[in-house]
């Protein structure tokens, strides 16, 4: 009886889940339809955001806030990825258990930390700090890259962490007898093995990169402009979504359903690309 | 038995719950004129019990929500033309005036001791300026050491009534100015916020960076303003009194719905950044309409102190009794 209640109601989650996916999908397809037939996919390459004075129409195009999505996530990928590596590996294997015990603690209380209060210390603590290294404004493409990779490290960490954890020890002492060193056994044994969990924790930190709102707000500068230098403001899809969603109409309302859309539909395609390319082989 | 019981307390404690927000009168608008909104009910509500709850998000989203009747009353610092105000079916008139200020943060200089000509202003603001120490700032303010650096414009992110009445004094300076809530600035750099605090704490955060706010979020977070060119050539300090001398112009008529955008006033002594803030209601709320313009007479009579203090000049009588007559004639007094 238990057992029957239990797997209709797992069946019923999961299938809910993928109605959702599609429901919400409609949803941004059918809202999108005016700037769609307005626009098409010139919407892609246009670089103004103005709407009419009597806010029935206007211009509106999407090139920069996607290459603002793109560039803040990469730079805090590739901040993010070797250094949440290095966390777990070592916390695992190199650590000793009196420094793991409250480092992975640290860890796991970081990844807590609402986004808003990142955006907040971004602001007024690490954006001076930016302006006078590396110049520019403080608000910028690379501060907001960097604060969204101090974000995403904690929780990728963590999950690497376990992940590795799970490693048999008997496959790793098998390789320790036969001569090889922590690095080899790390790279070919404790990786290969953990590869499922590793490359999870990045699709959903990649995920949460993507549509990081509050912080990138603060932090992005929320401003129409192409990038030139790295410091530059820019704008992303989420910061223009939250600073306009509120005073859009028609027209202007559309072109931000369209602009969910194209980033619904990147990060389905990245995250389903990663799956099923690092996860497709099975394993020898 | 206890289930029922449980079951009719929890509707019974709902529906109380309901009953009693259901009173509170709800506004959304301009974030221009905030600080005083929030002192004046809160003042009523301790003057009267009534509570009323108005949260600034934007003259854009105020219009945008009493439009669609989310809210019983908006604020919005850009006045709506009759032809709007009739197809929306609102009614309109102005609160209070407030004012702009020009607010920087430059290493060494203090507030009031930066001078900003209107060319100065319009060159900064639409690129032709770049750097702190081009000629046509400095030629001004010879006793300043402005550094060769870079010029960071902080303006709004958002579609705001306070960057209407900013734009409506830049294109007084310069025709070829478009007047909006959110235009494309043409400035070498620029950085964006959300609402009047946001811009603030870019100002703030930002080295060589100015920016447009209202007068009491530079009062409230103490920073420095600049003395801006009136019409008459004069440099004028933002002070309460300046913005008095400058308001002193204004004329509103009931005929219009008292439309009018008030800035760059004549006068010697005019501070030339000012701006009234008005008041939206639906024509067909009769009743709700009563208990906004009962709040609002209570503002106009005894909410005059609060708005000196946070910097606002109230409205001179005679707009006042003309708004009174408006409210009398639309019978929602």
């Amino acid at each position: 009886m238990g057992g029957k209640l239990f797997r209709n109601f797992s069946f019923f989650s999961a299938t809910l889940s993928f109605f959702l996916l599609i429901g919400i999908f409609a949803i941004l397809f059918t809202y999108a339809q005016e700037a769609l037939a307005e626009f098409g996919f010139d919407f892609l390459l246009t670089e103004t955001w103005e709407a009419d004075e009597d806010d029935e129409g206007g211009v509106f195009g999407g090139y920069i806030p996607i290459i603002g999505t793109l560039l803040s996530t990469l730079i805090a990928m590739s901040i993010a990825v070797p250094l949440a590596m290095g966390i777990a590996i070592f916390l695992t294997e190199v650590a000793s258990e009196n420094i793991a015990k409250p480092v992975s603690i640290a860890i796991e209380l970081l990844a807590a930390i609402p986004s808003i209060i990142y955006g907040m210390w971004g602001l007024f603590y690490f954006a001076p700090i930016v302006q006078s290294t590396v110049g520019g404004n403080g608000v910028g493409l690379l501060t907001a890259g960097i604060v969204l990779a101090i974000m995403i490290i904690p929780f990728m960490a963590a999950i690497t962490r376990d992940a590795m954890n799970t490693t048999p020890h008997v496959l790793k002492e098998s390789a320790y007898a036969m001569g090889a060193t922590k690095f080899e056994v790390i790279k070919d044994v404790i990786m290969p093995y953990s590869k499922g969990g590793i490359i999870g924790s990045i699709i959903l930190a990649l995920g949460r990169a993507l549509g990081e709102t509050m912080a990138v707000a603060f932090l992005i500068g929320s401003v129409m402009s192409t990038v030139k230098n790295v410091t530059d403001p820019t704008t992303s899809i989420p910061v223009l979504l939250a600073n306009n969603f509120a005073e859009a109409q028609d027209l202007e309302m559309s072109s931000m359903y369209y602009l969910a859309l194209i980033l619904f539909v990147v990060s389905f395609v990245i995250i389903s690309t990663a799956k099923f390319y690092f996860l497709g082989r099975k394993p020898k | 038995m206890t289930f029922k019981t449980l079951l009719a307390t929890a509707v019974l404690a709902s529906a109380s719950l309901t009953a009693i927000h259901a009173d509170e009168l709800k506004g959304r608008g301009a974030s221009f004129p905030g600080p005083l909104y929030k002192a004046w009910t809160s003042e009523y509500f301790a003057a009267t019990g009534k509570k009323i709850n108005y949260t600034p998000t934007g003259s854009g989203d105020g219009v945008k929500s009493i439009k669609k009747r989310m809210v019983d009353f908006a604020g919005s610092d850009k006045p709506l033309k009759a032809k709007k105000l009739k197809k929306s079916k609102l009614y309109m008139f102005p609160s209070v005036v407030g004012s702009i200020v020009l607010s920087y943060n430059i290493d060494g200089v203090k507030d009031g001791e930066l001078k900003l000509s209107r060319a100065a202003i319009d060159a900064i603001f639409s690129g032709k300026a770049t750097h702190w120490d081009d000629k046509i700032i400095t030629k001004d303010n010879a006793g300043l050491n402005l550094p060769h650096e870079p010029i960071t414009t902080c303006v709004r992110a958002d579609k705001s009534g306070t960057t209407f009445n900013f734009t409506y004094f830049l294109n007084k300076i310069n025709p070829e100015v478009k007047i909006s809530k959110k235009p494309t600035w043409k400035a070498a750099k620029v950085v964006a916020g959300k609402s009047n605090s946001g811009v603030s704490a870019n100002i703030q955060q930002i080295k060589n960076s100015i920016g447009y706010i209202e007068y009491s979020f530079k009062i409230k977070l103490g920073l420095p303003a600049a003395q801006i060119e009136n019409k008459e050539g004069k440099f004028i300090n933002p002070t309460v009194q300046s913005f008095q001398d400058g308001a002193k112009y204004a004329t509103w008529t009931a005929d219009n719905d008292f439309y009018a955008v008030i800035g760059d006033p004549e006068g010697a002594t005019s501070y030339p950044i000012v701006a009234a803030t008005f008041i939206l209601l639906p024509t067909e709320k009769t009743d709700k309409n009563k208990e906004v313009t009962a709040f609002m007479q209570w503002a106009f009579t005894k909410g005059d102190k609060a708005a000196s203090e946070l910097g606002y000049v109230p409205l001179p009588t005679s707009t006042k009794d003309e708004i009174r007559k408006y409210w009398e004639a639309k019978k929602i007094k």
